[in-house]
């Protein structure tokens, strides 16, 4: 049986993700309601929008404990920019509900506001990607058992934690592969 | 465009893809930028009138006061969005200087040049630009612009023309699909663009940027609506704080854009709003803000 991804589709880029996944012929489904998350699954995206809005919907939708039970349960979980300040469990200044199930410190708009944004290059788990930050936010400091995978200008911006992989950049927005493939590897 | 500015662009472009899916709402003060913010906005426009406001006003409107700006960035932490007048470059360099997110060149206002849009392609923060058809969006892409929405009549509550523009931005890009590959070139000069974006339309079937609907959007349903007929996401103005409950009105909305094609949901996002915004018909309006610049 080939591996069935859910992408979290409440709002932002999840569009993106799902044309990446279906490059490496990877199934997924949207997202969007209780009954769509209750479908068999081997994995969770979390995509790049606005993390205020999805925290909402996910609250508002019943979503929020459900997805939080799976991924401390083992499931396999990425998420990218807004994703990765739901599963952070420590960020200044955020008093919206989070999954919080990752053992990082975030710090959100680090790079200020659009005219920070920016592309860079950078060494994501040992290979030379290209990576696009759009009000983007970084890891400020990782707890134990978290693997720093990505370190861009000195600030942190991917991690793994064991079933979770977060990174402060969109990999949906460029034309590489490489971070889908080895989140294929944690599900695969 | 050299090198910087095509890279500036492309993380213009991507900065609204990060919008999709999601509702921009007008707010006139910090309060109601929380207000937005909390219901779920993933962003806000900062105004010191929304459109039914400026319409039942009349005279001539500008851009904001700064200072009104900055109060609102400093109160929320999604992106920030304002308006200029069409052709006011000045205005533009402005809201740059103060790092506003998006800059809405926006027939809302008073239209400062009947001829010329501003040159978009020389700044680096991104704009966003009002359609009504196929030939505005990509003449209003080919300037610079990232980010499109359709024009609505804004302040109205009526939801008619931005159903209107909406419909016949999608067929005029079926029928775009459609057409043979000689066919473009005189398509192009009809529509007055160049052939690489009528290209672009023909082999993707979209515009190259993100199209959001903007204009008259009052209710979960006309939210929904616009959805289903093609839009990213939305834009509401006076529908929201010219409600009578509008914290639930907004999250309303949000969700409905959200679950755009779960009628069930729609039923119960529906319920109990309160008094949704007065609203002026079409056929009742003195002046057309839709037909401010071409």
């Amino acid at each position: 049986m080939g591996k069935r991804i859910a992408v979290l589709s409440l709002q932002g880029a999840f569009v993106e993700h799902e044309k990446m996944l279906g490059e490496l012929g990877i199934a997924c489904f949207e997202v969007r309601r209780r009954k769509d998350w209750d479908q068999p699954k081997d994995g969770l995206i979390i995509p790049g929008g606005e993390s205020t809005t999805q925290s909402k919907l996910l609250v508002d939708l019943g979503l929020m404990d459900p997805i939080k039970d799976e991924i401390l349960g083992g499931m396999p979980v990425f998420g990218t920019c807004a994703g990765l300040i739901l599963l952070a469990k420590n960020m200044e200044g955020g008093p919206f509900g989070r999954l919080s199930t990752m053992n990082i410190s975030v710090r959100r708009n680090a790079y200020g506001r659009q005219l920070g944004s920016f592309h860079a290059r950078g060494s994501f788990a040992g290979q030379d990607i290209p990576m696009t930050f759009i009000r983007a936010p970084y890891i400020e400091s990782v707890g134990a058992g978290v693997e720093v995978l990505s370190v861009v200008d000195g600030h942190i911006v991917a991690a793994r934690e064991g079933n979770q992989l977060a990174a402060a950049f969109h990999p949906e927005l460029d034309d590489c592969q490489a971070v889908y493939e080895y989140f294929a590897r944690m599900f695969g | 465009m050299n090198m910087e500015n095509q890279d500036r662009q492309t993380l213009n472009r991507n900065l609204a893809q990060m919008l999709k899916g999601g509702v921009i709402m007008d707010v006139t003060t910090a309060e109601q930028a929380k207000i937005a913010e909390e219901a779920g906005a993933c962003a806000v426009m900062a105004l010191e009138h929304i459109p039914a406001d400026i319409r039942a006003a009349g005279g001539v409107s500008r851009m904001s006061d700064p200072k009104m700006i900055k109060s609102i960035q400093q109160a929320v932490s999604i992106p920030v969005m304002a308006k200029c007048r069409i052709g006011h470059f000045v205005e533009a360099q402005i809201l740059q200087a103060i790092e506003i997110d998006y800059i809405d060149e926006s027939e809302v206002l008073s239209p400062a040049d009947d001829v010329y849009h501003i040159d978009k392609t020389k700044f680096d923060v991104p704009f966003v630009c009002g359609a009504r058809d196929l030939g505005e969006a990509l003449r209003r892409i080919a300037e610079g612009a990232t980010m499109i929405r359709t024009k609505g009549e804004p302040g109205t509550g009526d939801v008619i023309q931005a159903v209107r523009h909406m419909r016949l931005m999608q067929s005029e890009m079926r029928r775009i699909v459609s057409l043979g590959e000689d066919e473009i070139f005189e398509k192009a000069k009809e529509l007055q663009v160049s052939l690489d974006l009528v290209k672009y339309v023909h082999e993707n079937g979209k515009l190259p940027v993100v199209n959001f609907a903007a204009g008259g959007i009052a209710t979960p349903a006309d939210a929904a609506l616009m959805m289903q007929l093609g839009a990213e996401g939305v834009f509401v103005g006076s529908g929201i704080f010219k409600s009578g409950n509008p914290q639930k009105r907004a999250a309303a909305i949000v969700q409905a854009v959200t679950n755009f094609r779960d009628a069930k949901k729609l039923a119960e996002l529906s319920e109990d709003l309160g008094e949704a915004m007065v609203g002026i018909n079409e056929q009742e309006i003195k002046v057309l803000m839709a037909e401010r610049g071409k």
